[in-house]
């Protein structure tokens, strides 16, 4: 099954390689991973996306968190969550094709970024699974390159991935709350 | 005031009570040691090699439980590091290794000596810093210190750029620092703990599995009370050996493929196996699917990791070992199990441990032609006849208290199976990477720790040499280690591999192999020449003290003289039954109740 997992880390040099070897040293599947800063300067998001069966999702769950720089690993496939993803596009467009594309593009919200003599450039967002369809309807018109920025994913209502100190269990309870998840 | 980067470091080592440094200097870190030079408080221990300083920290921190600290220079200094640095981490070794690199500037420009260590060591380290800014230096020092011996342990490195040991700035090196993305658990979930001794007053077949962490957390005193309180047999892992005595009879020996029949029976009959600092590792359960299928499983680990990884664990514990036995120690009750304690004994009496030919011949075979033609006869290896089993019953009878290290293979098992361990941190051994030459400049570390006791290597011949370089550390330093070889002329697990599992095609196994060898050798014979090196004449080349024994009569009086000599290393070269090998034995991918006991009898 697939996983989405929301992260907050340390904004350090190599943090990114530590994940990214985390997965692959161990042999994880890593479909997608995306990173940005925060409005901490000093802490960056990282969501990524990887499948596994239960067992596996369950072992990236704790070596992530065994990481010293990371500091939390919320999984958000069980939570009512928000996933968006980018893309730009770019198709082979006639002059006598504009039409077409531009109306497809409307029913996608896509943005035309750019329109040359036979091509247009589109940016669309959405879940990938949007993505994926877009480029299907806009394959016909040849797609000459698309670039996808990964997924990035947000919990619904006012939760934080990073609760307020005081209002977070003991460490100890919680790790042992998320065996017991486990095990249930 | 403003100090240099290399004044902090030394700062940093004082305020951490290190009184030991392994290390090898190179072009980068010479102003570090510069700064060592005109130390007294701290005693700089040169090794010969990059891999025998890492590993002589690790016997150093593995004996005591303090952090060991290496320090050597950039580049291929550090890369020599590597093999040591995996080792600790896989046994969890609290230590700190510091590297010198190219300054700032030069990094990535493919400097000379230099390399990505940090890179190199992320996936075998339990953290690792580069330091960009020498304002951070102070924190990331103390960060690294912190890491490393706590929660579960590991080796921490800190790569050092030379213009930032030189560089002047702040003095400060901070008594405390907080890790947001690092808060182990110390304490066990109260319910948790109710629940783990309400299930072994229940059981009817209970079993303790204990493993390293008892000794790192410092559990071993409280855990003999909750043995004593409860009556429950213990199995242990390799690393797990000496937590509770090896003669109480209660203890059931080492578990896995080369564990003891009764504790292999009784993993396999239990209905409650009580996992403490262990791992379920594969060489201890084999096959997991006939691995415990009986039992209920709890387990206590520092590490979330390792819980629910190999075996599904009924009652999880996170948290040390020791803090969680001194919660569930007022909660346990003695089971009744008076038919489990009856099968376990009937079980011992079947099977007790025994090194055998593999060719299943059972008496110890003798030569007494070769040992007539003399020592330089007797030196052609086809001969050897002594038992390594009683070489090894011999030094436990004569240093029955020695911190004892080995090497990999045969000798690592066979020292599991026949030394009888009593004491916490008395065995030193690479358990999980199973690195060949890690025991004896291991040993050294240890040694250095603990100059009051006798420290031992049983090494092989094969693995003794890959890190001999260290006598010159042990006769330089007066350290007294003996190291016991096991001379066999093979690399002897491997052979025992090919023997049992590939038609006896000792292919690159047998370290007497050269030009006059015929094509395909399938064992020793007439065509066998001198054993080289001599290690009588190498350890005295080095200064050391060397020795050569043949007849199992003089494996006492050469371990009695050895035992007297205060100021030196000691070599003692026993030549072994060639083919001897490790027994009982479970089959790679076999259940753990299906052992092999020697060829053709199977249990």
């Amino acid at each position: 099954m697939t996983h989405i997992f929301s992260m907050l880390v340390e904004n350090h040099q190599g943090v990114l390689s530590r994940i990214a070897g985390l997965f692959a040293g161990r042999g994880y599947n890593l479909e997608s991973i995306t990173a940005g800063v925060t409005t901490d300067p000093q802490i960056s998001r990282i969501t990524l996306v990887c499948e596994g069966d239960d067992n596996v999702i369950d072992q990236i769950k704790k070596q992530l968190n065994k990481l010293i720089d990371v500091i939390k690993v919320n999984d958000l496939s069980a939570l009512p969550s928000l996933n968006r993803e980018l893309a730009l596009i770019k198709v082979r467009a006639k002059p006598n094709q504009r039409g077409e594309i531009f109306q497809v593009a409307d029913v996608f919200r896509a943005r035309v970024l750019d329109v040359g003599i036979d091509s247009m450039v589109l940016e669309v967002t959405g879940s990938s699974e949007k993505i994926d369809n877009f480029a299907a309807v806009l394959l016909p018109y040849s797609i000459r390159e698309i670039a996808r920025s990964g997924l990035i994913s947000m919990e619904r209502g006012k939760k934080q991935t990073t609760e307020p100190e005081g209002q977070r269990k003991g460490a100890s309870e919680k790790l042992n709350d998320d065996f017991k998840i486990t095990i249930a | 005031m403003k100090i240099s980067g290399a004044e902090l470091f030394i700062k940093a080592l004082k305020a951490e009570g290190v009184k030991h440094l392994f290390g090898f200097p190179g072009g980068v870190v010479i102003p570090v040691f510069d700064a060592l030079y005109s130390e007294t408080e701290i005693q700089v221990i040169l090794t010969r090699h990059e891999q025998g300083a890492v590993h002589a920290a690790d016997g150093y921190a593995r004996s005591t439980g303090k952090t060991g600290v290496c320090l050597v220079t950039s580049g291929p200094g550090a890369t020599n590091t590597v093999t040591g640095i995996a080792t600790a981490n896989f046994d969890s070794v609290p230590i700190v290794c510091f590297t010198g690199q190219v300054s700032r500037s030069m990094i990535g420009n493919d400097a000379f000596q230099e390399a990505d260590i940090v890179g190199i060591t992320r996936p075998i380290t339990k953290h690792n810093y580069l330091v960009l800014d020498r304002k951070d230096l102070g924190r990331i020092l103390k960060e690294a210190f912190t890491i490393a011996n706590s929660g579960r342990p590991g080796p921490v490195l800190v790569d050092l750029p030379k213009d930032v040991i030189l560089e002047k700035g702040d003095d400060e090196y901070p008594a405390k620092v907080s890790i947001r993305g690092y808060n182990p658990v110390l304490k066990g979930h109260p319910n948790q703990i109710k629940k783990a001794a309400m299930e072994l007053k229940r059981a009817k077949n209970p079993l303790f599995y204990i493993g390293g962490g008892i000794h790192i957390a410092g559990a071993v005193e409280i855990f003999r009370k909750a043995v004593k309180k409860t009556g429950v047999p213990v199995v242990h892992s390799l690393m797990g050996i000496g937590a509770l005595p090896g003669d109480d009879p209660l203890c059931l020996g080492m578990l896995g493929m080369h564990g003891t029949y009764v504790a292999n029976m009784a993993v396999t009959g239990a209905d409650l196996l009580f996992g403490i600092g262990n791992r379920f590792d594969d060489r201890a359960t084999g096959d997991l699917s006939k691995f415990a299928p009986e039992a209920k499983i709890v387990h206590i680990d520092q590490d979330p990791v390792s819980i629910s990884r190999n075996v599904p664990v009924e009652v999880p514990i996170v948290g040390d070992a020791r803090l969680v036995l001194e919660q569930l120690l007022p909660l346990l009750e003695a089971p009744k199990i008076n038919d489990w304690i009856k099968q376990i004994d009937k079980w011992k009496e079947e099977h007790p441990l025994e090194a055998r030919v593999g060719r299943g011949s059972d008496a110890p075979k003798t030569n007494k032609a070769g040992a007539a033609r003399g020592a330089e006869a007797a030196d052609r290896r086809s001969i050897g006849h002594l038992r390594p089993d009683r070489v090894i019953q011999t030094i436990c009878e004569v240093f029955p208290d020695a911190i004892i290290a080995t090497e990999v293979g045969q000798n690592q098992m066979w020292t599991s199976q026949f030394f009888t361990f009593r004491h916490p941190r008395s065995l030193l051994t690479s358990g999980g990477l199973g690195t060949m030459g890690y025991g004896f400049p291991a040993a050294i570390g240890a040694q250095i720790a603990n100059p009051e006791k006798r420290v031992i290597d049983i090494a092989g011949d094969g693995s003794i040499q890959m890190n001999i370089q260290e006598l010159a550390t042990a006769v330089y330093n007066n350290l007294p280690v003996i190291v016991t070889i096991l001379n066999n002329g093979y690399l002897g697990m491997v052979r025992q591999w090919q023997e049992l599992f590939f038609g006896k095609r000792y292919s690159s196994t047998c370290l007497m192999t050269g030009a006059a060898c015929p094509p395909q050798c399938k064992g020793p014979g007439d065509h066998c020449t001198v054993y080289r090196p001599d290690f009588v004449k190498l350890a005295e080349a080095y200064g050391a003290v060397g020795m050569r024994v043949f007849e199992e009569k003089d494996i006492k009086p050469a371990l009695t003289e050895a035992g007297k000599i205060k100021d030196r290393p000691i070599f003692i070269d026993f030549i072994v039954e060639r083919e001897f090998n490790v027994f009982p034995m479970v089959a790679p991918g076999a259940g753990i109740a299906e052992m092999i006991f020697s060829e053709g009898r199977q249990g």
